[in-house]
């Protein structure tokens, strides 16, 4: 797919790639690299989770010009961010609601995957890359709610913490390694500061890889179908797919803007305003919103070791997915069943994580249980059977076919599903 | 690699080698991965601070002090005659991690509980007076304990933990 006849323009630009040929690899993989031409909205989330990544970076980079990693002092280097330091409080404010915006947008694209298909053979490792950049990003997204050293950051920290205490026998011996003392403290603040800093490069460097097997067997489509290899269901990635990006960044960073000066606080909680206080738990302990589904999976199960079992579980679970998911048919546009499964799926994780928000008692538990238990359903029953029971569309044969004769060829569509 | 048959059984000199130098290659991986994974396990200052002494001859019965050790809360509670008979009655089928309120006291000292105020499951801080024991309840995720500070309901899976301490006199303690 990288374009072997290319050349630089520039006398200097020939002279360049000819000792390192990075003119070439751009001009490959973000000029000429081919993409389906019926490419929709739903995938321009790839770009825009590019541009949160670098965004997060550098907000990064400058808020630890001003931040100070110590118990005593970090709460007030946050204040001492929001008030004193030149922009520092829209400097913050991006940072913090960056990390919203990423996972509102990485939800978009897990759950495009997951409607398109797209985890499945042969862009299975592109999913599992894209597992390992979700479960850096929480690392990450939880190790910077603890800098400020708040209340929520500081209780926060020791519930996650104490997940790893479940394990058996060397949970204790394992906490007290990740805190660094008997308790979240100083040195538990310095280390994730440390890590906070590391995670986002580690994670572009899998984003790297996620991009690289990606260019591989190239996009899946809305119709999930393999492209006619004479290269008619393609469009080159610049200019088409650069511009509908861009616009769909655009629209993005109007939400994103809305958030950081209109409502900067409102995806937070007020008690992260209190500086922390071994001492006092406070009444509600709610991670951020993009934690909340599996939180509710962690305390729907009244067993220690079995909630967080099961919390990690939910996630791992995915990995699994290409497996699990047994049709042939990639896209739910000709699974008419696996389509009712799905929206079912989108919305049992706002069950969960609306559950997640509330206090664990009650109905609201009793909620909470049934839909941790139709989550595991889904990917462990229904995705397998599916694939045996259900009856497919026909699929059309390319991209142009269908719109170059009409819709009566869809009588020449392949029945069912010889996709490969 | 080598030219005959014969050689196969034994390993060849460069095997050898290689098998040794990949040997002490992984030993010497193992001997700079100690120093950088024990840096994080708690430092001297820290254990450093692990006594503390507190002055118990101002808590009235049916009061509770908390005084903090090893960055934990400690309750220090003077339980009342008829809050030491209730733990007492409990029988241990009730119990989830049974052990008997004798034995989460100093013999003697049985008004006094002396325990990690840290719930079990995820390290909140129960609040006192809470709960459907008359004990302890945890906001978080609705441990209740009872007024021994034993498990009772929720998904904790054990009573809150007893330190280490001393009656040095009648108004002092040490805990550590």
């Amino acid at each position: 797919m990288s374009e072997t006849n290319y050349k630089p323009s520039s006398a200097f630009g020939k002279w360049f790639d000819e000792r390192l040929p990075l003119l070439t690899l751009f001009n490959g993989h973000l000029m000429q690299y081919p993409t389906p031409k019926n490419l929709n909205y739903w995938w321009t989330f790839g770009g825009i989770l590019t541009f949160c990544l670098v965004t997060q970076i550098i907000t990064g980079i400058v808020l630890a010009m001003h931040y100070t990693a110590h118990a005593d002092l970090a709460f007030s280097s946050v204040e001492h961010i929001m008030r004193d330091v030149n922009y520092g409080w829209l400097i913050r404010y991006i940072h913090a609601n960056g990390a919203s915006m990423f996972f509102l947008a990485v939800y978009i694209h897990i759950f495009r995957a997951l409607f398109y298909g797209s985890y499945k053979s042969p862009r299975e490792l592109i999913w599992i890359l894209g597992i390992f950049i979700y479960i850096l990003m929480m690392a990450a997204a939880f190790m910077g709610y603890v800098l400020p050293w708040g209340q929520m950051s500081f209780w926060g920290a020791t519930v996650i913490t104490n997940l790893f205490s479940a394990i058996p026998l060397i949970g204790d011996s394992i906490t007290q390694w990740l805190w660094g003392g008997y308790s979240v403290d100083n040195p538990t603040l310095n280390r994730f500061f440390s890590l906070h800093y590391l995670i986002p490069f580690l994670i572009l460097g899998l984003v790297v890889l996620h991009i690289w097997a990606l260019h591989v067997p190239g996009n899946n489509n809305p119709i999930g179908i393999d492209l006619k290899k004479d290269g008619s269901d393609t469009v080159t990635f610049h200019p088409y797919i650069v511009i509908k990006d861009l616009f769909a960044l655009v629209i993005f960073m109007i939400v994103f803007a809305g958030f950081v000066f209109y409502a900067p606080n409102i995806l937070g909680h007020s008690d992260n305003y209190i500086p922390a206080d071994p001492l006092v738990t406070p009444a509600h302990i709610v991670p951020e919103w993009y934690l909340l589904p599996f939180y509710a999976i962690l305390r729907s199960v009244p067993d220690k070791l079995g909630g967080v079992v099961l919390m990690f579980g939910a996630i791992l679970i995915l990995a699994a997915l290409p497996w699990l998911d047994t049709s042939k048919v990639r896209s739910a546009i000709f699974r008419p069943i696996y389509k009712q499964f799905f929206w079912l799926l989108v919305i049992d994780v706002l069950v969960l994580g609306y559950m997640g928000a509330m206090p664990a008692e009650g109905t609201y538990l009793l909620i909470s249980r049934i839909a941790t238990v139709y989550y595991f359903i889904h990917f462990l029953i229904i995705m397998p059977l599916l694939g045996f029971t259900e009856k497919t569309k026909p699929v059309p044969l390319s991209i142009a076919d269908p719109i170059i004769l009409g819709s009566g060829n869809m009588a020449a569509a392949k029945k069912d599903s010889n996709i490969n | 690699m080598s030219d005959d048959t014969n050689n196969k059984k034994k390993p060849t000199r460069r095997e050898f080698i290689h098998i040794a130098t990949t040997a002490v290659g992984a030993v010497g991986a193992g001997c700079v991965a100690l120093p950088l994974v024990t840096q994080m396990n708690p430092d001297a200052s820290v254990k450093a601070l692990a006594k503390v002494e507190v002055d118990i001859s101002k808590i009235e019965k049916g009061n509770e002090v908390t005084v903090m050790w090893r960055g934990k809360p400690i309750f220090i509670r003077r339980r009342t005659d008829q809050e030491v008979s209730k733990a007492r009655q409990v029988s241990l089928k009730e119990l989830k991690d049974p052990q008997k309120d004798e034995d989460r006291v100093k013999k003697g000292k049985d008004e006094w509980l002396v325990m990690i105020g840290v719930c079990t499951h995820l390290g909140c801080v129960p609040l006192k007076q809470q709960g459907e024991f008359g004990g302890w309840f945890c906001p978080c995720h609705g441990s209740h304990y009872d007024i021994s500070g034993r498990i009772r309901k929720g998904p904790a899976p054990v009573n809150m933990e007893i330190p280490n301490y001393e009656f040095v006199s009648d108004s002092k303690l040490i805990i550590g």
